[in-house]
């Protein structure tokens, strides 16, 4: 009984929206912007004139993805297993404070930073002229791991911290060297946390907008930004569907892929996303 | 299977101890674990004993002192390198592997490596001795508690450890299925030949299972010897209350005899007893205590038929019986005693009739049954002797 609801938000939320985006891809502009009922592939044929959203979104937003684990990790583990009882507290805070302004004003700060009088100022003073940081790729992905790192950190912390402590010096008793006992014992027990982080930070910058709207300055844009582009410059719809409904399929693989190459890794054991 | 080489010792600890911050959670102790001995580490909580293991296997350094291994010391070796595996407290098996892959952890660690079919086999080997067979696939959490016991056993055993350490492996067990596995450890001990070391606060399992126990308090050890030697000789009034039952009859030290001591209680009666072996005599004017075990009373009917022949005689009303089943428990009130513990056998029994509360009754001991004890309720370190064989 209990499924019923369920399953009509989901229809409601889910589904619909996505039904009628894969419509409208089908159909034609209208003439003065907007859609019109059609049934033809002439959007999809189109795609590649927008290859650049979809390229710096694929390079992006996975090298993001991992610069966040590769920093992430360390931390969430220096956290959950090294850090004092005094420390600890003060570390988990300055990972949530970042939380309490808004996304947008943070993203503003690090246009200053970024900007000429920013960090090419301080490089200039060592003797390094003219390195232009703001609206390149660099300045972006720095943009993304300061916005997403939270995310990677936390599920990653809270694996580790339920994490039986005694199964390390176990591994360690029974002849497993510190490197041995972390690919043996600490990743396999955190890849919960691991998994959930990597797709939570992937998923949501691969609809990324704000950051390379503001940090790209219309140079290194996303797919996100060729959808805001056409939706509401251009006003073509249809087009904008077909890019959308591509980039929802690509997503849908990727994760597919991941999700698969994890499970194998893992052996029998159940992968837990989310 | 493990060669035993007679008069080795596997671990010895000189003058260890070990801080933290102000607390001296192991202080000073002194320690030899002979090659293929059983060796049991009793105590009360927080008296060191887990601590202890951890030195011995590497997770703690000493403050102070020598741990050595088979004649090499070991400060500042790692756990990795140590030739010695540990049964913890929790079992803590691997959750990500079968029971398999969980035995078979040890194997899958050494250089160089060992074939798959090697493993297989010698988890098999290690499955058969914990009578586990058809459990390989197995997920961890879906093992009965004792089934658990014996995967964290068989885990820590494949690499043929020199000296395998169990911190209080059966505390988690139900009295029965521990009784059991108690004679498992003691039998798979005499099989593998390997030197183990058990943590305990059970006096019972410390009594029945080890060649030596080493009695400690507060960091430091009391008394060390067979579980003869600390039920008969406890050399203090700490190690006679700690190992089974014990009546005391505290006083001052009337006199000095060759082998024990008279000391007056608070009614003005001079009891005799003589000295533990390995004890140090009592001083004069000082303090000192009677102990007489339990079952060493005697106990009959007051102007009954049978009478009492022995050394101590007085009279007492019974408060209280408890049935144990091979014996029977009362509890006596003797004026000028206070309580006292009696343990009739069921021969005993059957003999006098029983006795029933508010009976009273004749209770007696001989001044051989009796030790005069130092009053000291802990160990004082100066009387950690071995008891001389
Ligand atoms: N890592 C530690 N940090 C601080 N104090 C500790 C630490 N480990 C043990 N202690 C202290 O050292 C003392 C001995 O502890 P230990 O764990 O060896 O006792 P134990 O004999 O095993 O007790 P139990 O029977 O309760 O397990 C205790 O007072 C304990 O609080
Ligand atoms: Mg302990």
């Amino acid at each position: 009984m209990l499924l019923l609801p369920t399953t009509l938000w989901f229809l409601l939320l889910l589904v619909m929206p996505l039904v009628v985006i894969a419509v409208y891809s089908l159909g034609e502009r209208a003439p003065a912007g907007g859609y019109q009922p059609a049934l033809t592939l002439a959007q999809y044929a189109n795609l590649l004139a927008r290859l650049k959203a979809f390229t710096n979104t694929l390079t992006l937003a996975p090298l993001g993805t991992v610069i966040c684990i590769v920093i992430a990790y360390p931390f969430a583990y220096y956290l959950a297993v090294k850090a004092g009882r005094g420390a600890k507290p003060f570390l988990l805070t300055l990972v949530i404070i970042p939380f309490w302004t808004s996304f947008l004003i943070r993203t503003y700060a690090w246009i200053y930073i970024l900007g000429g009088q920013g960090i090419p100022r301080l490089l200039e003073m060592i003797g390094i002229e003219d390195y232009r940081l703001i609206y390149t790729p660099t300045a972006v992905l720095i943009g993304i791991v300061y916005g997403y790192l939270p995310l990677m950190v936390l599920p990653i912390y809270v694996s580790l911290e339920k994490l039986d402590k005694s199964l390390l010096e176990v591994s360690s008793d029974l002849g497993a060297n510190p490197v041995r006992t972390f690919f043996q014992v600490t990743l396999p027990l955190s890849a919960p946390g691991l998994v959930t982080g990597s797709l939570l930070v992937f998923i949501l910058l691969m609809g990324e907008y704000l950051i390379p709207a503001l940090l790209g300055g219309g140079k290194v844009y996303f797919v996100g930004n060729a959808l805001v582009d056409l939706f509401l410059q251009s006003r073509n719809w249809p087009f904008g569907s077909a890019v959308a409904i591509t980039l929802v399929g690509i997503m849908l693989a990727a994760i597919t892929l991941y999700l698969t190459l994890v499970g194998r890794d893992r052996g029998r054991q159940d992968v837990s996303v989310l | 299977m493990v060669e035993m080489i007679n008069g080795a010792v596997d671990v010895e600890f000189q003058g260890v101890t070990k801080r933290f911050g102000d607390i001296r959670a192991v202080d000073n102790i002194d320690l030899e674990v002979s090659s293929g001995a059983f060796v049991s580490l009793l105590g009360p909580s927080g008296c060191g004993k887990t601590t202890s293991l951890r030195l011995i296997a590497g997770f703690e350094q000493p403050s102070a002192g020598d741990v050595r291994i088979g004649g090499a010391s070991v400060v500042g070796v790692p756990p990795y390198k140590r030739p010695i595996n540990m049964v913890f407290q929790n079992y803590s098996l691997f959750p990500h592997f079968t029971v398999a892959d969980n035995i078979g952890f040890g194997l899958r660690q050494l250089k160089p490596r060992l074939s798959k079919s090697e493993i297989t086999a010698r988890v098999g080997e290690m499955l058969e001795l914990v009578r586990l067979q058809g459990f390989e696939e197995r997920r961890t959490w879906e093992l009965s508690g004792g089934q658990q016991q014996r995967v964290a056993l068989a885990r820590a055993l494949i690499n043929r450890p020199t000296v395998l350490l169990l911190d209080e492996p059966l505390a988690a067990l139900d009295r029965k299925l521990r009784q059991d596995m108690q004679i498992e450890l003691q039998t798979l001990q005499r099989d593998v030949g390997i030197t183990f070391v058990l943590v305990t606060h059970d006096q019972e399992e410390a009594l029945s299972m080890s060649d030596t126990i080493y009695l400690m308090n507060e960091g430091r050890i009391i008394q060390m010897g067979g579980a003869r030697d600390l039920y008969d000789e406890p050399i203090n009034r700490y190690v006679a209350d700690f190992v089974g039952k014990t009546n005391f009859f505290d006083g001052e030290v009337a006199e000095i005899k060759p082998n024990g001591a008279a000391i007056r209680l608070a009614n003005g009666r001079v009891l005799y007893g003589r000295n533990p072996r390995g004890g140090v005599p009592l001083n004069r004017n000082a303090g000192g205590a009677i102990a007489v075990r339990p079952e060493l009373i005697h106990i009959v009917k007051a102007n009954g038929s049978a009478c009492l022949t022995t050394d101590v005689q007085t009279t007492a009303r019974v408060k209280n019986r408890i049935f144990l089943g091979e014996q029977t428990e009362y509890l006596v009130m003797a004026e000028g005693f206070g309580d006292i513990l009696v343990l009739a056998s069921k021969h005993a029994e059957t003999v006098s009739g029983g006795f029933s509360p508010g009976d009273v009754v004749s209770i007696g001991w001989e001044d051989s049954s009796a030790l005069a004890l130092e009053n000291t309720s802990k160990g004082d370190h100066s009387t950690a002797v071995p008891v001389p064989k």
